[in-house]
């Protein structure tokens, strides 16, 4: 449980002596408490004080690292249950299962598939983080040959699963140098598994089929010298396995109960691609660090990862788009100019209406801090000083040969001003984005 | 090891509603829905009441729709002239829990038709299906008053769910909720202060709480969702902390928001690295639905059947 501000102040020297910068240790107390502030900062702390923070101060779900370098995948050290009380901080890693008892021509297929699940939309780049050896053929050979290839033939990090140690073994010494998590330790091979997984100094997962058991074995594999955990919470029943996402964040959240506090892991495998995407979608939503699917087609990914991308966006900061000049298609000198802010969520609806009317056009977003078109306009962030200085910046007279700008229909308010000041002659655009290509094949044409 | 008890204790709930009425009390409705009544955070029954199951309501429109692409209008090809029978086939075949009837015809842009050409396919919508129903104004708010009136009086009796009030106009439809007994939905986009003034103002009116559905307008995913999601999610926890001008079960518009994206609509000739339009718009749809649902949704809009038997079948499992 996180200490409060004078549960901190107990323990410090109390001497209000200012050497931490703060005029009372009352105050840095609570500094510390929020989190704004570092014990360290105190020259006379005891060592007592030191343990005690320092315990309270290690985070409730440990951070856990699969793979190396700029592609690892981390997941845990989240602080909150509900995206609004502050923000979820590491994405939900997405694997793609392929299995070691394919023949070598659907293996390698398969693979060539799974690295390209990389997908454009709204002008980013979102792609899956994992692959998920399954060991489907029990065999030590087959599967060290396949992880070998895996490793050599993916840029993706690597989940190494197996119900036996000896196969781990054989299959991690192919690939330990990418830090590849080790999946398949249950209560009949902790120890061996962990044996495998330290020495390598990988990542584990443990797997049982109640809580208390999960507990019980991730305290087990923590003995074994194993210090990166996660939990696998799959099943065959998602109801429960909702429910288990749920109890293990809360019990590790709110109960500060350290034999859970470790990120977790779902396999969630169904005939039906529709079906497993939408229980996949669900743990990723609810607390899930890693969720591993079969299907393998960009439009069954493209979703997941999206929900993804929306969730783990920082719900107190707007997301902006580069404010300049944006040329939808083949956008020439008497092409039309419109332009709206730079809220991301506003900028690509209108961006993706504009493409929809197939009307070549440019779209100068307008840097209003990242807000809509009627809040920067009351906030006074959206007037015609603020367009003509846009204007400017992104040197639209130079890119077009008419001087025609078509404004948001929700400011029409601000045309005669804008008139005055861009010397532009100004048309009164849809206030709807959705009547834009209705507008521009029209009203801009006629 | 034993496990500490997670379970959150909840002071308040989410209101219960029932929807459509039948014979006995009124209507001529074959069943009726009942929804709300969550004791617990969405699908988290060890905790409480989880309340009653998600429904899914499936759109039927009083014109043929303009804009659906080809993959949406397909399964409905043959019924798109004749709202009746598009219902029925909702029912019928693809399992919807209710109709949406959106009138979108009566639009000033869009046909700008009058209150007895609604009228009229309300009264047959009603005739076809045994369901109860979702009557959805244009939202333009002169011709919505103007026409929803009449459409309340024809269908008096029957408890619909109609909609929608604004904190800018909801006396006229909520008057008349109110005299012809039926349910009423407030709207208020992505603004949960603003939500909890409509629903003070249609109470003020004397409409009893238990018969408002809340409407915070629908982000598609990729579209806003998350703003959806977590203003959902913020009126569910004050719904169960004993908010009771925030107690109301909640409806989400999925097909239509889920339809308008890049995603979903585009031809697979301008879109090839996305797959085909017939998997990648309907499970656009899907995860839009699916998403949601976490974040604490009583009725779901939704157009297309494969997307409607996929998320039904995910509530079943997850409930």
């Amino acid at each position: 449980m996180a200490l409060t501000g004078l549960d901190i102040y107990k323990l410090l020297p109390k001497t209000n002596c200012k050497k931490c910068g703060r005029p009372t240790c009352l105050a840095f107390a609570m500094q510390l408490a929020q989190k704004k502030a570092n014990l360290s900062d105190c020259p006379d702390v005891s060592e007592e004080a030191k343990k005690v923070l320092g315990a309270a101060a290690a985070p409730p779900i440990k951070l856990v690292t699969v793979g190396t370098g700029a592609r690892q995948v981390q997941v845990g050290e989240e602080n909150v249950l509900f995206r609004h009380e502050e923000k979820f901080y590491h994405p939900t890693g997405v694997a793609v299962t392929i299995h070691d008892d394919l023949s070598e021509a659907v293996f390698n297929d398969r693979l060539k598939k799974i690295n390209s699940l990389k997908i454009a939309r709204v002008g980013t780049e979102i792609e899956i983080d994992l692959v998920a050896l399954i060991n489907k053929s029990n065999n030590a050979e087959k599967f060290a040959e396949a992880a070998k290839k895996v490793s050599g033939g993916s840029h993706l990090n690597i989940i190494l699963s197996s119900a036996s140690a000896e196969n781990m073994k054989a299959a991690l010494a192919t690939c330990a140098e990418k830090r590849p998590l080790i999946h398949g330790a249950h209560t009949g091979n902790c120890e061996s598994m962990a044996a495998v997984a330290k020495e390598k100094n990988c990542p584990m997962t443990v797997t049982a089929s109640t809580l208390e058991e999960l507990a019980d074995l991730a305290e087990r594999a923590k003995k074994a010298g194993v210090e990166e955990i996660i939990l696998d919470v799959s099943g065959d029943n998602p109801k429960e396995v909702l429910q288990k996402l749920t109890k293990v964040r809360r019990a590790a959240l709110k109960k500060n109960f350290r034999a859970l506090g470790f990120p977790m892991i779902v396999f969630v495998c169904d005939e039906d691609p529709f079906q497993e995407v939408s229980l996949a979608s669900t743990y990723l939503l609810k607390y899930a660090g890693i969720v591993a699917v079969n299907a393998c087609e960009s439009w069954a990914i493209m979703p997941l990862l999206t929900a993804r991308t929306n969730i783990f966006t920082d719900p107190q900061k707007p997301i902006q788009v580069e404010p300049k000049l944006y040329a939808v298609g083949d956008a020439k000198e008497d092409s039309p100019v419109l332009f709206t802010t730079n809220f991301s969520l506003t900028y690509y609806t209108v961006e993706g209406e504009v493409e929809a009317s197939r009307i070549p056009a440019f779209i100068l977003s307008v840097d209003t801090g990242g807000t809509s078109v009627l809040t920067a306009y009351s906030g006074d962030k959206l007037n015609d000083k603020v367009v003509a200085k846009a204007m400017a910046d992104a040197q639209v007279e130079t890119k077009v040969k008419h001087k025609k700008l078509i404004i948001p229909g929700l400011v029409a308010v601000m045309s005669g001003k804008l008139q005055e000041t861009l010397g532009w002659e100004i048309l009164v655009g849809p206030r709807e984005a959705s009547g834009l290509p209705s507008y521009l094949k029209t009203v801009w044409r006629a | 090891m034993e496990i500490p008890n997670v379970a959150d204790k909840w002071s308040g709930s989410v209101s219960e509603i029932t929807l459509g009425a039948t014979r006995d009390s009124g209507g001529s409705r074959q069943r009726t829905i009942t929804i709300g009544g969550a004791k617990s955070v969405p699908f988290m029954n060890f905790e409480g009441n989880p309340g009653h199951k998600p429904v899914v309501a499936m759109d039927v429109y009083d014109i043929p729709p303009e804009d659906w692409p080809e993959t949406l209008a397909k399964p409905f090809a043959d019924v798109l002239n004749d709202p009746a029978q598009w219902a029925k086939k909702c029912v019928e075949q693809y399992g919807a829990d209710l109709i949406c009837l959106k009138l979108e015809g009566i639009h000033p842009d869009k046909g700008d038709k009058g209150a007895d050409h609604a009228v009229k396919v309300v009264k047959s919508i009603l005739a076809a299906v045994g369901v109860p129903l979702l009557i959805w104004g244009c939202e333009h708010d002169e011709k919505d008053n103007e026409v929803m009136p009449k459409v309340s009086q024809a269908a008096k009796g029957e408890n619909c769910l109609m909609g929608v009030v604004t904190q800018d106009n909801y006396k006229t439809l909520t008057a008349t909720c109110l005299a012809d007994g039926h349910s009423l939905i407030t709207l208020a986009p992505v603004d949960i202060n603003i939500a909890k003034q409509v629903n003070i103002l249609v109470s003020e009116m004397d409409f009893p709480l238990n018969r408002i559905v809340m409407f915070q307008s629908t982000g598609a995913l990729g579209y806003g969702m998350e703003y959806t999601y977590s203003i959902q999610e913020r009126e569910r926890l004050a719904a169960l902390t004993g908010d009771k001008m925030m107690s109301m079960p909640v409806i989400c518009d999925v097909g239509h928001e889920a339809w308008r994206t890049k995603e979903a609509k585009s031809d697979d000739s301008e879109v090839p690295q996305w797959g085909p339009s017939e998997e990648r718009g309907p499970i656009w749809e899907t995860i839009t639905a699916v998403s949601l649902l976490q974040s604490g949704v009583d009725i779901i809009r939704m157009n297309h059947p494969r997307a409607v038997a996929t998320v039904k079948k995910c509530i079943d499992r997850l409930y």
